[in-house]
């Protein structure tokens, strides 16, 4: 059996060598056989136009007209051949600057409480949202690495610093697997980890301020993720990070030394591995015909809170996307987008014993809610008009808020924004959005936002 | 014992290169040259639709996936996908069609791109493409090199079935020879036909046919016409009495029919992909389509 196996192998093995000598003599013969029949093209080429005329401005090259193949197969192609192509010039790194600035004004006194986000545009007049520059490239064979350095101009005139991201990524993995380490957006729902500049709308949601914090949950940390081997898009991602600061807003945050949900927080540190911050995710996609793409996910955030010793913060939240674009897209339009997060937030407030003017509180476990919706309509090349609805709202009102009074960071509050989208190019953008705000404690606002874009340097590629 | 070993080992490769090739192609072009050359060897997926403007596909999930499983990458470069293939090739984390990779293509390798920049460019000029011109594949000669291309990479990965695909490759370069010949002559009594354009998307196959562009719709590449740009543009034309308006079925008609009347040619919507329209099914038939399209429309207009 074997033996009949390992003859027959042999005589593939010989077959083999056979089939190669034959290819080598095919493959002179065609060679020998194109030659002559791109000269005899050529001449026929040259006898029927002997003057082509090449003054239109689409040809660079002036001359006869080429012939029909550029190289001749007698004179391969080479690397240092002068042929321009996508990789002959070094690319170590791809840099990009992002500018995002709004104006406008509202009818709120408390325009920087009314606006959640920390890039959203909170003051009359002005607002420079994010100077962003962004280097990314192949660090080598194994990561791609990337950095965000984001400059913002807060309302003091003061300009501010973030290391908003820099992480490196790793390119082939085996096992579908694949890892992301150092500083990084959470993979929590769809917005959280996308830039200001890449939103359809001039201001963060309600929900992702209010439970996410201003400048969106994101922390030192690494991500794994696995694409499993399903028919469909599918993928799991696990994100392990730290759970403190104020881009942990919900966790190990000491809030600058002011009191969260009635109590003050202070740092607890980390003692265990369950002082960490813990981020699973599922996502999955289907087409669901040629033109229509579904995406949904949910995510959980575990850690810590600073309003205890043995106090910890959970976060779940579900998102939805669905896309329509046309089979017959000009540039990208017309679409119709559909996008859609809903977020729990369940916090336990540690006990508080009081001090000075803030009373005893017991331990207590306060459950809040949020979501927000918003459909896109590219209608023409360079136009898009969208509308989003953001509704936030409590369980039940705290016990510490049965003695304070309403806290505006869990009062029930919505928000309608229609907006108004022109793309001058695929670089810049002017946009102008008018928010309803109505604020449960407070009353009914109006804000009227403009917002300008413009980017310099690398060609953005766009994730679904 | 170390022969057999060896043959063994040999047996084993050879039983698993009879495993179809998984080939991933951005545009159905590509495809379908990949189907030529590969024939029942090949699985072939293309990711645009012919349909389509291939600067703008969605980076849609589910090709995260069927890039993950490729073993061949077809891309046309130039900057052709800039706009949506990174981020699905990052996501992939597939170490077969990685920048390196034998198994990641660049057809654009070998082809002397037209409007390659002389000069230093900025995007005041649009979003012109540094490279060059990346709508190589409309000129059928190119579709040589390109097969050339595929017919090299599919020997290297599949080197037990080089043979079918260098018989393949002759097949391929015979038919479109024969092809181009028939085109050439179809087109010949129209030589220096002055025509106008939407995109240079078209400036391959004017020139393969010696068919002369009077100037594009767009004002600059990818930047959509004003209409002061659209009052200058048309006397501008009518000087060069262009006879045709050719723009890809995708383009806005309204502008383009405008024009079109205002200098008395005849729009012309023209397929430049695979699977642009039902009669489109392979490259040739592509130009098949198209040349009589032309011819038709130039007859009349006589």
């Amino acid at each position: 059996m074997a033996g009949a196996f390992l003859s027959s192998a042999k005589a593939r093995a010989a077959e083999s060598v056979a089939d190669i000598e034959a290819l080598k003599q095919e493959l002179r013969e065609l060679r020998q056989r194109s030659d002559l029949l791109e000269r005899k093209i050529e001449q026929l080429d040259r006898s029927q136009q002997p003057k082509a005329s090449t003054n239109s401005p689409a040809l660079t090259q002036p001359g006869p007209l080429p012939t029909f193949a550029a190289p001749e197969p007698s004179k391969p192609w080479r690397a240092a051949d002068p042929i321009k192509v996508v990789g002959s010039a070094q690319n170590y790194m791809n840099l990009s600057f992002d500018g995002l600035v709004a104006a406008g004004t509202s009818t709120a006194k408390d325009i920087e409480r009314l606006q959640l986000g920390g890039h959203d545009p909170k003051q009359r007049g002005f607002t420079v949202q994010s100077l962003e520059t962004v280097f990314d490239g192949k660090v080598d064979p194994y990561f791609r690495g990337q950095a965000n350095i984001v400059l913002q101009i807060d309302p003091e005139g003061e300009t501010t610093i973030e290391a908003e991201e820099a992480y490196l990524e790793t390119m082939s993995l085996p096992w579908n697997l694949q890892v992301k380490a150092g500083q990084f957006f959470t993979e929590f729902g769809r917005l959280n980890p996308t830039h200001p500049h890449s939103w359809e709308f001039v201001d963060q949601p309600l929900v992702n301020g209010r439970f996410l914090g201003e400048d969106g949950l994101r922390s030192a940390g690494a991500r794994l993720s696995w694409l499993a081997p399903t028919p469909f898009y599918s993928e799991l991602f696990w994100t392990f990070q730290n759970s403190q600061g104020g881009t942990a807003f919900s966790f190990r945050n000491e809030h600058g030394g002011m009191p969260f949900l009635g109590r003050p927080a202070g740092d607890r540190g980390v003692k265990t591995l369950g002082d960490m911050l813990v981020v699973p995710r599922y996502a999955t996609s289907f087409d669901l015909s040629d033109s229509q793409t579904l995406m949904a996910g949910a995510s959980a955030a575990f850690g810590p809170n600073s309003t205890g010793q043995q106090t910890d913060t959970q976060i779940y939240g579900a998102d939805l996307f669905w896309k329509w674009k046309s089979p017959h897209q000009h540039a990208g339009f017309p679409f119709v987008t559909w996008q859609t997060e809903a977020m729990l937030r369940r916090f336990e407030a540690g006990a508080f014993p009081g001090q000075g003017v803030l009373p005893a509180l017991p331990q207590e476990t306060l459950t809040d809610y949020g979501f927000y919706s918003q459909v896109a309509y590219g209608f023409r090349k360079s136009w898009v008009t969208a509308l989003r609805g953001d509704y936030v709202f409590p369980e039940h009102k705290g016990l510490y808020e049965a003695i304070a009074g309403p806290d505006p960071d869990r009062a029930s509050r919505w928000r309608i924004a229609p907006n108004l989208t022109y793309y001058p190019s695929e670089f810049s953008k002017i946009r102008l959005q008018y928010n309803y705000d109505h604020r449960n404690s407070i009353g009914d606002d109006h804000s009227v936002w403009l917002q300008l874009e413009f980017l310099l340097g690398a060609h953005a590629a766009h994730k679904f | 014992m170390k022969t057999k070993l060896f043959l063994l080992t040999l047996a084993l490769l050879t039983t698993n290169a009879q495993a179809k090739l998984n080939v991933v192609a951005t545009i159905p072009d590509f495809g379908a040259i990949a189907e030529e050359i590969g024939g029942d060897k090949v699985k072939v997926t293309s990711i645009a639709r012919g349909t389509e403007d291939a600067h703008f596909v969605d980076a849609r999930p589910s090709y995260v996936r069927v890039l993950n499983q490729a073993d061949v990458l077809i891309e046309g470069g130039a900057e052709l996908e800039i706009g949506w293939l990174p981020p699905l090739v990052n996501g992939a984390r597939n170490g077969k069609i990685l920048s390196d990779a034998p198994g990641h293509v660049i057809l654009s390798r070998g082809i002397r791109l037209l409007g390659v920049p002389s000069g230093p460019v900025d995007r005041s000029m649009g979003d012109v493409h540094p490279f060059g011109n990346p709508h190589y594949w409309t000129d059928p000669a190119n579709g040589k090199i390109m097969a050339n291309n595929l017919t090299e990479t599919f020997s290297r990965l599949d080197p037990v079935n080089a043979v079918f695909y260098q018989a393949n490759l002759k097949k391929f370069n015979e038919h479109l020879d024969k092809k181009i010949a028939e085109w050439t002559k179809l087109l010949e009594p129209y030589r220096g036909t002055k025509v106008v354009t939407y995109h240079k998307s078209f400036d391959y196959f004017l020139e393969r046919f010696g068919l002369e562009l009077a100037g594009t719709i767009e004002s600059k590449p990818g930047v959509e016409p004003s209409p002061s740009y659209v009052n200058a543009l048309i006397p501008r034309l009518k000087a060069t009495s262009a006879r045709l308006v050719m723009i890809e079925p995708y383009r806005p008609r309204k502008t383009s029919e405008y024009v079109a009347q205002a200098i008395g040619a005849k729009l012309l919507p023209l397929p430049t992909s695979v699977g642009g329209n039902e009669k489109v099914k392979d490259y040739s038939s592509l130009f098949d389509y198209n040349v009589a399209q032309i011819v038709a429309a130039l007859k009349d207009s006589r």
